[in-house]
């Protein structure tokens, strides 16, 4: 009897503080995969570095799941009347995490002179840009030459994350010996990284958002292999699976384990979408019957319910469902084997033998080959599928030397910043497997996109979005396959776990375990 | 007459090495065409992986790896900094290569040596076993079970012993180097390690104990055919002496052979079981390296492993001359 009410009583005291406030203390064992290259945010922007210094750098803004800003660094922020001026207000009293304070100076140093030569992606939005200063220590102004819409969406911490200026100014960034032991403002401290085996961050005791983070630790463990993660997952070595972490097929096994919780919230702000690409320039996929043959021939039900568990949407269009101006009205093109034959016969196609070169990212991605290599068949569509790892891959899109291939690519929640790259003609360039790869060239576009980004009112954008979406997704320069489902998952007792659109990128700020 | 043959064994090793070196060079030149033939480079594949690029970021990797230079330019001067003992920088790693190897080779050498003593000492003992009771029950089961080793796929093996002594019996750790963050020190912490080491030891070992036992017992029982084993038991020296000093050590040569080339093997790791037990090591190393096209520490890794090949080479044939002495004079 007095075992069975001192276990009562212990359940209660269990139970009691989760209807409270988050409890401070603990250790956070994550996943991480692949190895970073390296934590210095600023010079490396991978999806594991940000995964890990996403919570040792800070950015101005962090965004929700719906993609409004929050405050960061930045406590408040104004914009001009005509979308020239963005004034940001920053927080008082920031530390770098080797006791230095923090200024408006390592803003403008940051963007204006650090992340300029090294982050490809916000060079593209620097080059809205006119100037940037900071008329007082609290305070930091960017002025643009023409308005861009997404601006604001553009402060994130992997998209402009904030490095301090009396470590790197008049330095060689790529060889400061400080890249090592990143120095950031944000809730935790880099401790240590045996490469190979882990990551271990502290917490920050400094920081600026009082009483935050909550978790004394967080480790990243290293584990190359699929199978072994899911292993340490359910032996009790890590607690969290980051989106990726393990197999597909794996993943209706782990989530019935018990005291386990599944989330597909957290990656709003990425909004992966994925899709074949069609090489436009030359072969059968030139003709846009036969482009809109393949979209009539894939069964993409079947693909996304049976390679990828059932997890994620079926696009629209080249616009994934969590980003901006998405046109609701446009209905996904259906599964037609019999349109899609006919559109073949119509478009000539005399049997030539097309090259699929697959995205090597692992075993769901090889079946997906098979299945668009099996789809395509049934519609009279030969192909041929060539093997290549990575490296190989990334050198057969940059030098365009297929015809048919998979990839996946973040949209950053607005079509300015994650769309367009791939549709307009601007972007045409060998080098680069990210970029318009598949050659379309449609001048109307390129017009569409651009009247598209150049203001901030959304009722012109979306017109110009409504427009370019109708025009697309009737010339089908790529198959689009999948808005994807990117589930994380964690012990149940792990709280707050994902609270932004960039989830375990930001997320170990708010964070906290359940005792 | 010791004299001269030290001064014997001296200059055959001074002309091995002479030799070493030669095939060294020729090993060097070949792996950077090799690995220069590939598709795709460092600088695409670092672009790829951060989602984003433009000619400005490509550029830029390009010059930090050398690679706009032309080939035979890089080719001279990776040879004109070997030959200085500077394996060069990863860029990708941010970290000299050879720091990077120094840091990965304990990890290798205490997994790799451990798999290799213990495949060795049973082996052996395994081999000694069969072949003294040849024919008799226990001969079939050690001979069974060494061809189950012998003929299980490494990985296969490195599977199912995770899911037998670690998430059915809980057991073993089933992965890493050491229990992270545990704060281990001293002889807690060898303890923690040794944990750690043995599923994957056990699993490396497999395969060459499976050969070694085979091996011996096959050598052990050709050996005993031959008439100077018949003159001993003529001369009525026990069973145990015969085996031990007549059978087995004029058996050990095709063994000392065997191990030669296992030890060869000890510093290029063992890909898969690092893999899969997520073990530090110089395999995972490479085998990461090879993915990113991170050139330099491939390289690195090739001229490591194929020095120490030469190096266990040498030291098998002067071990062959202590087991067997007429080789030595010859």
């Amino acid at each position: 009897m007095k075992r069975i009410l001192a276990a009562v009583v212990a359940s209660f005291l269990a139970v009691a503080p989760a209807l409270a406030d988050p409890v401070a203390g603990g250790r956070a064992n994550v996943v991480i995969q692949p190895e970073p290259p390296s934590l210095m945010l600023g010079l490396v922007q991978n999806a594991p570095a940000q995964q890990v210094a996403g919570n040792i750098y800070e950015g101005l803004l962090r965004y929700d799941t719906k993609l409004n800003p929050m405050p960061s660094l930045a406590k408040s922020w104004e914009v001009s009347d005509d979308g020239l001026t963005y004034t940001f207000h920053l927080q008082h009293g920031v530390k770098w995490h080797d006791g230095q304070p923090f200024s408006a100076d390592d803003v403008v140093f940051s963007a204006d002179v650090f992340l300029r030569k090294t982050h490809p992606r916000f060079r593209a939005v620097l080059d809205h840009v006119e100037s940037i200063t900071a008329p007082d220590a609290d305070t930091v102004v960017f002025r643009l030459k023409s308005p861009f819409g997404p601006f604001l969406n553009s402060f994130e911490v992997g998209s402009m994350p904030i490095v301090p200026k009396h470590i790197y100014e008049g330095t060689d960034f790529a060889t400061n010996p400080a890249n090592n032991t990143p120095i950031g403002t944000g809730p935790f401290k880099f401790a240590e990284w045996v490469k190979g085996s882990y990551i271990k961050l502290v917490k920050n005791p400094d920081y600026w958002d009082q009483g935050k983070p909550y978790l004394d630790e967080v480790y990243w463990h290293v584990i190359p292999d699929a199978a072994s993660r899911a292993v340490a997952y359910e032996t009790g070595q890590v607690d969290i699976l980051p989106a990726g972490s393990i197999e597909n097929f794996d993943i209706d096994r782990v989530k019935e384990l018990p005291d386990t919780c599944i989330t597909q919230s957290g990656w709003e702000f990425f909004g992966p979408q994925s899709w074949v690409w069609l090489n436009n320039r030359q072969g059968p996929t030139a003709s846009k019957e036969f482009r809109q043959a393949i979209m009539y021939a894939l069964d993409r039900e079947f693909i996304r319910d049976s390679l990828f568990n059932g997890l994620g949407q079926i696009p629209n269009g080249p616009f994934a469902g969590s980003t901006r101006y998405n046109d609701t009205d446009l209905k996904p093109w259906p599964y037609d084997p019999k349109k899609a034959k006919e559109l073949v016969k119509a478009s000539g196609y005399k049997g030539e033998v097309l090259k699929l070169v697959p995205m090597p990212y692992g075993e769901t991605w090889m079946r997906l080959a098979e299945v668009i290599k099996q789809n395509l068949a049934d519609v009279g569509i030969k192909v041929e599928i060539v093997s290549t790892d990575v490296a190989g891959w990334n050198q057969h899109l940059s030098d365009w030397d297929f015809d048919l291939s998979t990839t996946y690519l973040y949209q950053y929640g607005d079509p300015a910043l994650g769309v367009s790259r791939s549709y307009v003609s601007g972007n045409i360039k060998k080098g680069s497997p990210w970029n318009n790869v598949e050659g379309y060239s449609n001048p109307k576009v390129d017009a569409l996109f651009d009247k598209g980004a150049g203001t901030v009112d959304p009722a012109e954008r979306k017109a110009a979005y409504d427009e370019v979406q109708k025009i697309l997704v009737d010339d089908v320069p790529n198959a689009w396959l999948l808005d994807m489902g990117m589930p994380t998952i964690s012990r149940c007792s792990v709280k707050d776990l994902v609270t932004t659109g960039i989830g375990l990128n930001d997320g170990f700020k708010n964070a906290w375990i359940q005792k | 007459m010791r004299g001269t043959t030290f001064m014997k064994i001296a200059t055959r090793i001074a002309a091995r090495l002479a030799k070493a070196a030669v095939v060294l060079l020729a090993i060097l030149v070949l792996n950077f065409l090799l690995i220069h033939a590939a598709p795709g480079d460092p600088a695409v594949v670092m672009a790829g992986e951060a989602g984003a690029t433009d000619d400005v970021f490509l550029a830029q990797l390009r010059e930090k790896f050398g690679l706009d230079q032309p080939l035979y330019m890089q080719l001279g001067k990776y040879v004109w900094d070997v030959l200085h003992l500077d394996l060069g920088f990863s860029y990708r790693q941010q970290m000299p290569v050879f720091d990077l190897l120094m840091d990965r080779l304990p990890a290798t050498l205490l997994l790799t040596g451990s798999a290799f003593a213990v495949s060795l000492i049973l082996g052996v003992a395994a081999g000694v076993l069969a072949a003294s009771r040849v024919g008799k029950w226990s001969d079939t089961l050690i001979s069974t079970v060494a061809l189950l080793f012998y003929a299980t796929p490494l990985f296969w093996a490195a599977l199912m012993g995770v899911l037998l002594f670690s998430v059915v019996l809980g057991w073993l750790p089933p992965f890493g180097y050491e229990t992270v963050g545990s704060g281990f020190t001293g002889m807690r912490r060898a303890l923690d390690i040794a944990q750690h080491l043995a599923l994957p030891a056990l699993s490396l070992g497999l395969f060459f104990m499976a050969v070694y036992s085979r091996m011996t017992r096959a050598s052990m029982l050709e050996v005993a055919q031959l008439d100077f084993v018949k003159t001993a038991r003529a001369k009525g020296l026990s069973r145990g002496v015969i085996e031990r000093r007549h059978i087995l050590r004029n058996a050990l040569l095709p063994i000392v052979t065997l191990a030669g080339l296992q030890a060869g093997q000890l510093v290029g790791g063992a890909v898969l079981t690092e893999t899969v037990f997520a073990w530090p090591g110089i395999g995972r190393l490479m085998f990461e390296a090879l993915t990113q096209r991170d050139y330099n520490v491939l390289l690195g890794v090739f001229f490591v492993s194929a020095a120490m090949v030469i190096v266990f080479n040498l030291i098998t044939d002067l071990i062959y001359g202590i087991v067997d002495p007429r080789i030595r004079a010859q």
